[in-house]
């Protein structure tokens, strides 16, 4: 106990949290299971446990991993080469999310093409782009980026957008859906899962059984979590309850955003709309049916048919080789044991997507766990 | 990246496009994917549509930490990325 309080102590200074997640870190510590190792797959639980200091509060007792869990990390640097053609070579209007802005591809960026003259337009939401294809006559290509919270949002705009009639407008699909990463963290472990902590809007989309295969199969504990402290803390204890009673199960911790069967109408769009293909992971490399493309009947929507392109596998240059982001991913290793971190690779100055996005694991310990910080 | 924001409905209209309340933020979106929310739910909202119901205490509180966590943001980079 004398322990566990001079640990809270100690941590004062980087758990601003309610008395309900002090009382949950606690339990946490008190907890008579020692040495579990959990992985979370979600790019806002990454910077909410760095930002919580939920790490280091639990350092010794349980480690936390990250894992592939931002879809602006896992594209691949063909799949950015591939959207830089699209502005550059055939001269279309590329719309994209904020984040993808400054991925490195192979040797540019969008935010360095969008210097050099490409057209390339940040926007908040798919529909944007069919407002912009509304009113202008020249190609416009929406850069389709996200796991399953963001597929249904783009389903519904290709729908609207062969409704309309809208010829203009084409869609790259680099959609990915997390349980086939899942199962290859499961098959291929880098570090021990004794837990996942599953993502909590992925799960509002897609509800429980999609992830029912990982207990079954590998015996791994799941449990779906909210964002904030006291959810990642709830669901930590919930994950050490499982492993204490050797009985692997998924359990819902956001069950305030999430409902067992998912959004069915957010999953009858996506099916319409998309079946799923092989597609390329950073760090990872190809996983089967991990990708989602746009079915025969939208195929008049596919970027890929329309500009008869596909991703091709690039030379990296040196500096790029020496980046580790794939190797964070599948949490080989951690980003300070990266030769880049905090030397040649910062926020202002990235390398690797993983220092590029808000939401990556690099970000998040630069931003919070870095020595010193 | 996954991030949904809850917003509180203040209209339906048969284009399914809503006014939505932000914590004070008023903007429309697509409410296509939640046939069940009417005016006063909360839903979750991600890319300009909405993905889900979520009860009213995980709204307002999701609210406030996202205010917080801008207020935080603001004060040590000042800077925001294309939200998305």
């Amino acid at each position: 106990m004398h322990q566990t309080v001079n640990r809270m102590e100690l941590h004062k200074g980087i758990d601003p949290g309610s008395r309900y997640s002090k009382a949950l870190l606690e339990k946490i510590l008190l907890e008579d299971i020692e040495h579990l190792s959990f992985m979370e797959v979600c790019g806002t639980h990454t910077m909410a446990i760095s930002r919580f200091g939920i790490r280091r509060a639990l350092a010794g007792k349980i480690e936390l991993h990250s894992g592939p869990g931002c879809p602006v990390c896992v594209t691949d640097d063909a799949e950015i080469d591939l959207a830089i053609r699209m502005a550059g070579e055939f001269k279309a209007t590329l719309c994209t999310f904020g984040d993808m802005m400054r991925v490195p591809g192979s040797s540019s960026s969008l935010l360095m093409e969008k210097a050099m003259g490409s057209r390339v337009v940040v926007v908040y939401s798919p529909l944007y782009a069919l407002d912009i294809a509304r009113q202008e006559d020249r190609q416009i290509v929406f850069l389709a980026v996200g796991f399953e919270t963001t597929v249904p949002s783009i389903a519904l705009t290709i729908m609207r957008t062969k409704q309309e009639g809208v010829k203009n407008l084409s869609f790259l699909s680099l959609n990915k859906v997390i349980p086939p990463a899942l199962n290859f963290l499961c098959e291929n472990r880098e570090v021990r899962i004794d837990g996942f902590i599953l993502p909590g809007h992925v799960s509002t989309v897609i509800g429980v059984k999609p992830y029912e295969f990982i207990p079954r199969r590998f015996g791994i504990p799941c449990v779906i979590s909210g964002f904030e402290q006291a959810d990642i803390l709830s669901s930590i204890l919930m994950l050490m309850d499982q492993n204490k009673r050797g009985e692997p199960e998924v359990r819902d911790q956001y069950f305030r955003g999430v409902r067992r069967e998912g959004n069915l109408k957010a999953q009858e769009v996506i099916e319409e709309v998309f079946e799923p293909c092989d597609s390329r992971w950073r760090g990872i490399g190809m996983l089967p049916l991990s990708g989602l493309k746009l079915k025969d009947k939208y195929k008049d929507f596919d970027a890929m048919e329309r500009f008869n392109v596909k991703p091709q596998v690039v030379y990296s240059s040196q500096v790029k080789r020496a980046c580790k982001c794939g190797e964070v991913l599948i949490a080989r290793i951690k980003p300070p044991q990266c030769p880049l971190f905090a030397v040649s690779c910062d926020p202002e100055h990235p390398v690797g997507p993983c220092m590029v996005s808000t939401e990556g694991t690099c970000a998040a310990y630069y931003k919070y766990e870095r020595a010193g910080v | 990246m996954c991030l949904a924001i809850p917003a509180k409905i203040l209209n339906r209209r048969q284009d399914n496009i809503s006014k939505v309340d932000f914590g004070g933020v008023i903007k429309e979106v697509d409410v296509t994917l939640v046939p069940e929310a009417s005016v006063g739910d909360y839903v979750l909202v991600h890319a300009g549509f909405a993905i889900g119901v979520v009860e009213e205490k995980e709204a307002l509180e999701t609210l406030e930490l996202l205010r917080q966590m801008a207020e935080q943001s603001d004060a040590s980079d000042g800077e925001q990325d294309g939200a998305s």
